[in-house]
């Protein structure tokens, strides 16, 4: 049998058979939640007051918003590889591993998809 | 007895110059037998801030969003609840968790290039880390309340 080629010697493998691309998206979304989180930080210590008119009034913006949504979407997918290691880990019936992933990924896209809709609705003025 | 007596004291010589060679042995031989260290700490507290803010802290950011989209009124009870001392403390936990998790993030970062493998290095990292972290949290703090 041959040795193949570097990156097909490595794809598949892992405990998920997914290789490494776990592991790199973890740190793709990591970076993005670096530079994002820290626009949060940032803007949130800059703000002159917390009243309702000066958060959504800045968090309406152009900007604000799409990091905002950016934001969720980086943080959300992040959160979704963590607890899935936190539950490979701990769970170890593989029907209840199974139940709980699924779980998981409702959770996660379903918060993601809320975050992101009441997003749309403050820059949009849905409500306002 | 001085056969006896020459191989107890060569034994002991043995033990000893063990007993200097088991220092530098690694001192987590075992799954079960192993001695806290700065790194170990480093990395319970990089998984337990990450599971914390993925359970804790993705809840309030989705229920801030959610307020601020429901209206004026909506947000109040937002602010209320987490303006009370309990809300306070966990938004002050929340952004002790993010800032510690970013900065132990980083050593993750350093270490994922093959970098900062070092005793010394490694050591120093996994205590600055957590350091900066807290500092973070104040500074970030003292520039909203000192407003």
């Amino acid at each position: 049998m041959s040795d193949g080629t570097p990156i097909g010697r490595v794809r598949g493998l892992g405990s998920a058979h997914h290789g490494a691309h776990h592991w790199l998206v973890q740190r793709f979304t990591a970076v993005g939640n670096l530079v994002l989180m820290l626009f949060l930080a940032v803007s949130l210590a800059l703000l002159p007051s917390y009243d309702y008119g000066t958060v959504s009034g800045w968090a309406a913006q152009t900007l604000p918003a799409t990091a905002l949504a950016l934001l969720i979407v980086s943080v959300f997918w992040h959160a979704r590889l963590g607890l899935q290691v936190l539950i490979e880990d701990y769970v170890h019936d593989s029907g209840t591993r199974f139940g709980t992933l699924a779980l998981l990924n409702l959770a996660t896209i379903g918060g993601g998809a809320f975050g992101l809709v009441s997003i749309a609705r403050i820059a949009l003025g849905g409500a306002a | 007895m001085p056969v006896a007596t020459a191989s107890l004291r060569r034994r002991n010589k043995i033990l000893v110059t063990d007993n200097a060679f088991m220092a530098n042995r690694p001192l987590s031989p075992h799954l079960q037998i192993w001695k806290w260290g700065p790194h170990m700490a480093a990395s319970i507290l990089h998984r337990v801030t990450g599971d914390g803010l993925a359970l804790v802290g993705l809840a309030v950011l989705l229920w801030w969003l959610g307020a601020m989209a429901g209206g004026a009124e909506s947000y109040a009870t937002f602010v209320e609840i987490m303006g009370s001392p309990i809300g306070m403390i966990v938004l002050v936990g929340l952004s002790w968790a993010f800032f510690s998790h970013m900065m132990t993030g980083l050593r993750h970062f350093v270490m994922d290039i093959g970098a900062g493998y070092e005793l010394t290095t490694n050591k120093t990292f996994s205590v600055v880390a957590p350091v900066l972290g807290i500092l973070l949290t104040a500074a970030f703090w003292a520039v909203i309340l000192l407003k």
